[in-house]
């Protein structure tokens, strides 16, 4: 078969969302892309508990919200970060936080390491 | 008869919309970025295209992955500004041409192309960022629109070659229009980025200089770029990249560079290169 990714050269600290990564995300990235409708997020800021519990969220990736781990979401758990973030938006953490988390930096941290940190 | 008279490439970093919806052009870590699109909104205003075709991804603005296609394109009277999880950005909704868009589909598909047709369509920041970077839209959108959003976010995608030639399935389908219509096409996405991981904010500068070298003089080198080489050298989100390849594919030389411009600020190259049919 021809293929465009090689599996004997895998990218370091890197996940390619393939195949693996949708399906074992596909809950919490279906939960993100609720918040894409604004009774979601008004109904998610007025009661996560509620909310959580109205969705086909395992309560490993429940904990994983209430946490904002969003390393292990992303890195372990099939999260693809263009979902992800609309979480991100609704408890007020955006890209570059969630980014911060990734690297295992504070965002003061991260945000030192750009070239001009006010173009965010 | 339709004709296609330029192409664009250019990023749609969704951080661009945020500044420029606050005002922000002015800032100085902004001015870089939106002074490099100055000259080519003027030179738009002055080739006075009829549509504006954008090749672009969509981020979950519209499409999940319960059905997400490989390629798609927009066949409605009006494309709505979508809500990507933000609210709505005070934008107006961009106007479509069902005819011309019906005439690509149909050429599309007997082409070969075997694209999903939309006939709802909701816009998100792929498309409305390199939008409002090239056309002012006080009150009003100046061009109608041809969303088509090609997938480069689940793999498979499609391959590098593949987006080159829908770009020249597209040229073929506008010489083919039987009505007047100037057309420009967009190639959006990238330039180097990565947005998972701990390679999260992984730049490249140098890969991105040359890609936009070689857009504008060698554009077959890079279609044989697999994705495995693009992630390495540019990050995982870099594929966008791909999509560029449609709008050159579209253009025949001799082309002028009209304009091009790059910065880098945060965690991705922002490319911008302008190029007009000259023959």
């Amino acid at each position: 078969m021809k293929t465009q990714v090689d599996p004997t050269r895998p990218i370091e600290n890197t996940k390619v969302f393939d195949a693996r990564q949708t399906q074992l995300g596909y809950r919490l990235n279906k939960f993100a892309m609720s918040m894409t409708k604004a009774d979601n997020r008004a109904a998610f800021i007025a009661d996560e508990e509620a909310s959580l519990a109205a969705s086909e969220l395992t309560e490993e990736e429940k904990q994983l919200i209430r946490d904002r781990d969003w390393r292990a979401i992303l890195d372990e758990h099939g999260g693809n970060i263009y979902m992800i973030m609309k979480i991100g938006a609704v408890v007020g953490q955006g890209l570059y936080q969630i980014g911060a988390h990734q690297r295992g930096q504070t965002y003061e941290e991260f945000l030192a390491t750009r070239n001009a940190s006010g173009a965010r | 008869m339709g004709e296609i008279i330029a192409g664009i490439g250019t990023s749609h970093v969704p951080s661009i919309g945020v500044a420029y919806d606050q005002g922000r052009q002015e800032e100085p870590d902004w001015k870089p970025l939106f002074d490099g699109y100055k000259p080519v909104k003027e030179w738009l205003k002055e080739i006075k295209p009829d549509i504006a075709i954008v090749v672009y991804n969509d981020h979950g603005g519209d499409f999940f992955f319960d059905k997400y296609p490989t390629f798609a394109v927009g066949a409605a009277a009006v494309y709505p500004v979508g809500d990507e999880g933000w609210g709505r950005r005070p934008l107006p909704d961009f106007p479509g041409d069902t005819e011309f868009s019906w005439h690509l589909c149909n050429s599309l598909v007997y082409d070969e192309f075997d694209i999903t047709v939309c006939q709802e369509m909701a816009v998100e920041h792929g498309f409305m960022v390199p939008m409002h970077l090239c056309f002012d839209h006080d009150p009003d959108w100046p061009v109608q629109v041809v969303p088509v959003a090609v997938n480069v976010i689940q793999h498979p995608l499609p391959t590098a070659l593949r987006c080159w030639k829908l770009g020249q399935a597209i040229r073929r389908a506008v010489d083919s229009y039987p009505k007047d219509a100037r057309v420009v096409i967009l190639g959006t996405g990238g330039m180097s980025h990565q947005l998972n991981g701990a390679r999260f904010g992984y730049l490249n500068p140098a890969f991105d200089s040359d890609f936009l070298d070689k857009i504008e003089s060698d554009p077959m080198a890079l279609t044989e770029l697999t994705h495995q080489q693009i992630m390495e050298d540019a990050g995982a989100e870099a594929v966008e990249l791909i999509m560029w390849l449609t709008m050159r594919g579209a253009l025949n030389g001799p082309l002028r560079q009209v304009h091009r411009n790059y910065y880098a600020p945060m965690t991705t190259g922002m490319g911008l290169i302008a190029l007009e049919e000259t023959g």
